[in-house]
């Protein structure tokens, strides 16, 4: 089990989070004049990243908030998280 | 290739089993080849089987990083069933059924086939509404499925309980007597040593590390560990890694990969008859015929590659188990592992062309992949060697998640499938 470290709560146990898959995927600002492939990739197609991938958690079962997470997909090592809204650390 | 027989193994007997030929050979890489096969396990390797036996293409490879059938072929759990609830997925899993019942045969290779059935339990009253509807949709297909009573459920697997003070009490089940298991390691060991008698080049060990395109854009050829090797068609059959090298020849795919997990007991004497899942309270077990329980669990919330997963995941399916068998408390657990799927937004497959010419992709099998090998290979030989999809897994296109055209086994199928 991960313990995952809320940036608003700290360190908790995975079981207390919610998953919320790949982080930073922008929703379309103008999505009228979008085509179908475009909304495919925004809705559909994710990076799935074997290695450093940054994703969303949510916790779920403490402060509700959801927040963002750097992991390593390789060994599962949580390399760093910060709050909704800020960047993705450049470190990572 | 030498055939098996009963007559074979007298003679062999006879001379102390010294005799024995390795089932493949170990070839290098050749410069150039018709089509190359990305993925060595069960789909892959049975991939290149049809290619050579159907399409008359012998000058192909298949390529795997690691040993054949390492990966998702060697840590399922073994279940083969077919009744899904949309036509097309039903076509799809009964086209693998009806090749699975004569493979062993075909390959002269002993599959381990055995369609012991497969038994669903329903717990709840929508699960059983659930499970009538794909029963009645099933039958009107003409794939074999029928509605058991909780005491006809005890009939059929005696091991089960059936009590009605339980958490989730068994209230009925549905059975499809045509599924059951096969050997994973067998099927995969079966279909390279046909795939080898007919030519194809088995490279184990040689991981793809780019795939080359020319100035239209179409696949030249794939970089690997072992130099560049020539083709005009690549057939990506690689799981929980298909994004990974999709993405060398710069597709993005809808596939995220997730550890799904499974374990397995010490060995008993036989005792569990058929293969039983819940998907209400997430369990599914079958006895190996060396004995053990094979039990799989589910997948973790979070993506990963690492081939393991929580064991919160896999004690969940536990409780499962002790609540259905009680007596199965008293096994003890042998080994756990896990294995990474690549699922889809809808749940189901995707075999199919891709934007870039001469490249071929057999993905997203999620959870459920085994059950399908032997069709899922079929299917993509048609799809590698025509350049256009067969019937069957036309619906099973890459685009669907661009024209809308799901097929939503997740909806339909909830968990387990």
């Amino acid at each position: 089990m991960l313990i995952i470290p809320c940036p608003h709560c700290g360190p908790r146990p995975e079981l207390e989070f919610r998953y919320g898959g790949q982080a930073h995927i922008a929703r379309p600002v103008d999505p009228s004049p979008l085509s179908d492939e475009e909304w495919a990739s925004f809705l559909y197609s994710r990076d799935n990243e074997r290695g450093i991938h940054a994703e969303r958690w949510r916790h779920i079962h403490g402060c509700a908030r959801f927040f963002n997470v750097v992991r390593d997909t390789t060994t599962d090592q949580i390399l760093a998280s910060y709050k909704t809204g800020e960047f993705r650390p450049e470190a990572v | 290739m030498e055939r098996f027989s009963g007559l074979s193994l007298l003679r062999h007997a006879l001379g102390g089993h010294q005799g024995w030929k390795p089932f493949w050979r170990e070839p290098e890489p050749k410069a150039e080849y018709d089509a190359v096969i990305v993925g060595g396990g069960g789909h892959g390797m049975g991939a290149a089987y049809y290619l050579a036996k159907e399409h008359g293409l012998r000058n192909i490879a298949v390529l795997d990083k690691g040993w054949l059938g390492g990966g998702n072929t060697g840590r399922n759990t073994t279940i083969i069933r077919s009744n899904y609830l949309f036509p097309e997925s039903a076509a799809l899993y009964d086209h693998a059924l009806k090749i699975w019942e004569t493979l062993s045969q075909d390959l002269n290779y002993n599959t381990m086939f055995s369609p012991r059935g497969v038994l669903m339990l329903a717990h709840t009253v929508h699960d059983v509404q659930v499970f009538k509807r794909h029963v009645f949709a099933n039958q009107a297909a003409g794939v074999d499925n029928e509605w058991l009573t909780a005491e006809e459920c005890k009939a059929y697997c005696p091991a089960l309980n059936i009590s009605q003070n339980i958490r989730y009490p068994v209230v009925g089940g549905a059975l499809q007597r045509r599924g059951g298991t096969a050997r994973h390691d067998a099927v995969v060991w079966g279909y390279a040593r046909a795939a080898d008698a007919m030519g194809v080049d088995i490279i184990q060990n040689c991981a793809v590390t780019g795939i080359r395109r020319d100035a239209s854009g179409a696949v030249e050829g794939v970089e690997t560990e072992r130099g560049f090797i020539r083709t005009k068609k690549v057939g990506v059959s690689a799981a929980g890694n298909t994004s990974v090298v999709m993405s060398m020849a710069g597709l993005r795919m809808p596939l995220e990969s997730f550890p799904l997990q499974a374990l397995v007991s010490e060995p008993v004497k036989p005792d569990f008859p058929c293969v039983v899942m819940s998907n209400t309270i997430h369990a599914y077990i079958s006895q190996s015929d060396k004995g053990e329980m094979v039990i799989g669990a589910g997948t973790d919330a979070y993506t990963s590659y690492t081939q393991r997963g929580g064991l919160h995941i896999a004690s969940h399916t536990l409780d499962a188990i002790c609540e259905l068998v009680p007596m199965y408390r008293r096994l003890r657990m042998l080994r756990n592992w896990g294995g990474i799927v690549d699922t889809t937004p809808d749940r189901s497959p995707i075999i199919s062309k891709t934007p870039v010419k001469g490249l071929y992709v057999n993905c997203g099998w999620g959870t459920g992949g085994f059950k399908a090998t032997p069709g899922s290979a079929n299917l993509f030989a048609h799809t590698i060697a025509k350049d256009e999809p067969h019937p069957i897994n036309a619906p099973f296109s890459l685009d669907r998640f661009v024209t809308g055209r799901f097929i939503d086994e997740a909806a339909a199928a909830a968990v387990a499938h």
